[in-house]
């Protein structure tokens, strides 16, 4: 099933839904070095985010999250790919300098549907999003 | 959004890698607020200097993007660094500190970046006019230019001003629209404003008042420029406001119809006072913030001339302030009773903890907010000669 969604960093990938509750700040909020949420009191407090197709409601925090998102990226614990409800500009400037594809504001109710370990397919050049499964 | 030829072919990478990402940060951010097309900038100020703010990850990219051929388009200047470039040894600044800094302040240069380091480029020669697009990011240096100068910006973040400062352009929404420069909060002003700092707590209140809306005061006597910079600066620190508008001082007056009104009077004076300052012994007196001009440092060195100072003191202003005050013989003055006259940083942005300093005294509303965070308990607040002379 493939949803529209907006654009917002080029690129297409595709992995296994990691999906949060809650807002991310990168800075503070994720250890650079193994991609593993850090938190306290995190929905995804222990996680980590490496590879997968990450979905969260929206950024929070330090811009310099931006670039602990290359960080991520640089170390290869980056996600593959981010969903958000609706971006902002820390994880919109992290997305494109860590060249991780990205879509925001997927049509409908797609976006509360995603689960824990489904497949999706990103694709942040034509703004769409497959569920697999 | 519509492009110009030129920005299409920064888009298409004709223009380099560095280029090509900068231009689709912009794209990006433009499409999610909205905006119809790029507008040209003529200056940019880039935040996230120092190194204590944006650490090893920061300093990465900067290197990165310098390497990839990243250079500026336009007049492009920094925010505060982590030290004084000049001083750093002799004020005690950890020499590891001081190299990660030096390596930042490098890269920037690599990209054709002035080493301009100060949040107030309009008091040295950086003055955008009425009606004048830039993309800065420094809160209270957004705060008079848009409010003070009538020029038109955002609040960019670090990494949008340097985009910007690269493709020459931002995208066009927010307060670069006409119909955005709009006030939706009328602040009476009904009590006298003595000093700097008072100025401070009025703009600490109407920051908090605000919650987002764009303040217009009325009823403020006797406001300097240096006054505006303490009000607009505290008012960022507080509530985040990029704009404001006072009856007969700044070049735009526009008050929406039905904007909600609040008095700002003695009792909410004493209250906000009350507030953002506490007692005890400070280890640091800390004025310029934001960055002191050459008649504030002058104040100072009237008020410690002769004396021997029993705390630190540290006036902290843009290089080219501090050299008009070498020259005025401010800064020696200063330095005999004990202080320092400090350039390219401030209280905020420098690694004061690991210089072992656990409490401060200070003038401004915007210091105030950020050193008790930092120190975990309240600055003793106040004007020059009430901290200074104490």
């Amino acid at each position: 099933m493939q949803i529209k969604a907006r654009s917002i960093c080029n690129g297409v990938a595709e992995g296994e839904a990691l999906v949060s509750a809650d807002a991310i700040s990168f800075f503070g909020g994720v250890d650079p070095k193994t991609g593993v949420v850090q938190e306290k009191g995190h929905s995804l407090e222990g996680k980590c985010i490496a590879g997968k197709v990450l979905v969260f409601p929206r950024g929070k925090g330090s811009t310099v999250g931006s670039y602990v998102m290359l960080q991520l990226k640089k170390n290869g614990v980056a996600p593959c790919a981010i969903i958000n409800e609706e971006a902002e500009p820390i994880i919109v400037v992290g997305a494109i300098i860590a060249r991780i594809p990205m879509v925001d504001k997927m049509e409908g109710s797609a976006y509360a549907r995603i689960t824990d370990g489904v497949r999706v397919e990103v694709d942040g050049t034509r703004g769409t999003a497959e569920i697999k499964n | 959004m519509q492009l110009s030829s030129e920005q299409q072919s920064m888009l298409e990478g004709e223009l380099g890698g560095a280029a090509r990402q900068s231009m689709e940060i912009l794209c990006a951010l433009g499409r999610i607020y909205g905006a119809r097309n790029m507008v040209p900038i003529t200056s940019a100020q880039v935040a996230g200097v120092s190194y204590k703010t944006i650490g090893d990850a920061g300093l990465e990219y900067l290197q990165d993007i310098a390497s990839a051929g990243a250079r500026v388009r336009v007049p492009t200047f920094l925010n505060p660094a982590g030290m004084d470039r000049e001083q750093w040894q002799a004020l005690k600044v950890p020499p590891a500190f001081a190299k990660k800094q030096l390596e930042i302040l490098a890269a920037f240069a690599k990209m054709g970046i002035s080493s301009t380091c100060t949040c107030t480029p309009y008091l040295v020669g950086i003055r955008p006019k009425l009606g004048e697009h830039i993309a800065w990011s420094e809160s209270s240096a957004i705060s008079f230019a848009n409010s003070v100068l009538g020029a038109r910006t955002n609040r960019e973040g670090g990494p949008s001003a340097l985009a910007a400062a690269i493709c020459g352009c931002t995208p066009n929404y927010g307060l670069h629209l006409d119909e955005n420069r709009v006030a939706n909060l009328r602040v009476l002003v009904d009590v006298e404003l003595k000093g700097m700092s008072d100025y401070g707590a009025m703009g600490a209140y109407a920051g908090e008042a605000a919650k987002g809306k764009t303040p217009a005061f009325i009823g403020v006597k006797g406001a300097t420029e240096d006054r505006l910079k303490s009000l607009g600066a505290s008012m960022a620190a507080w509530g985040s406001t990029a704009l404001y508008f006072m009856k007969g001082i700044t070049p735009e007056w526009n008050v929406a119809q039905g904007a909600e009104e609040i008095t700002f009077g003695a009792q909410e004076l004493r209250a906000m006072r009350e507030k953002m300052g506490g007692d005890g012994k400070p280890d640091i007196i800390a004025i310029g913030c934001p960055h002191a001009s050459l008649s504030e440092i002058e104040e100072v060195a009237e008020k410690v001339q002769g004396k021997k100072l029993a705390t630190k003191l540290w006036v902290c202003t843009a290089r080219k302030t501090k050299e008009a005050a070498d020259k005025a013989g401010f800064t020696r003055t200063i330095e005999q009773a004990g202080g320092n006259v400090v350039a390219d940083t401030c209280m905020v942005v420098c690694p004061l903890e690991e210089m072992g300093i656990t409490h401060a005294a200070c003038n401004s509303g915007k210091a105030a907010k950020y050193l008790t965070n930092m120190f975990k308990r309240k600055v003793v607040y106040g004007d020059v000669e009430d901290i200074v002379c104490k």
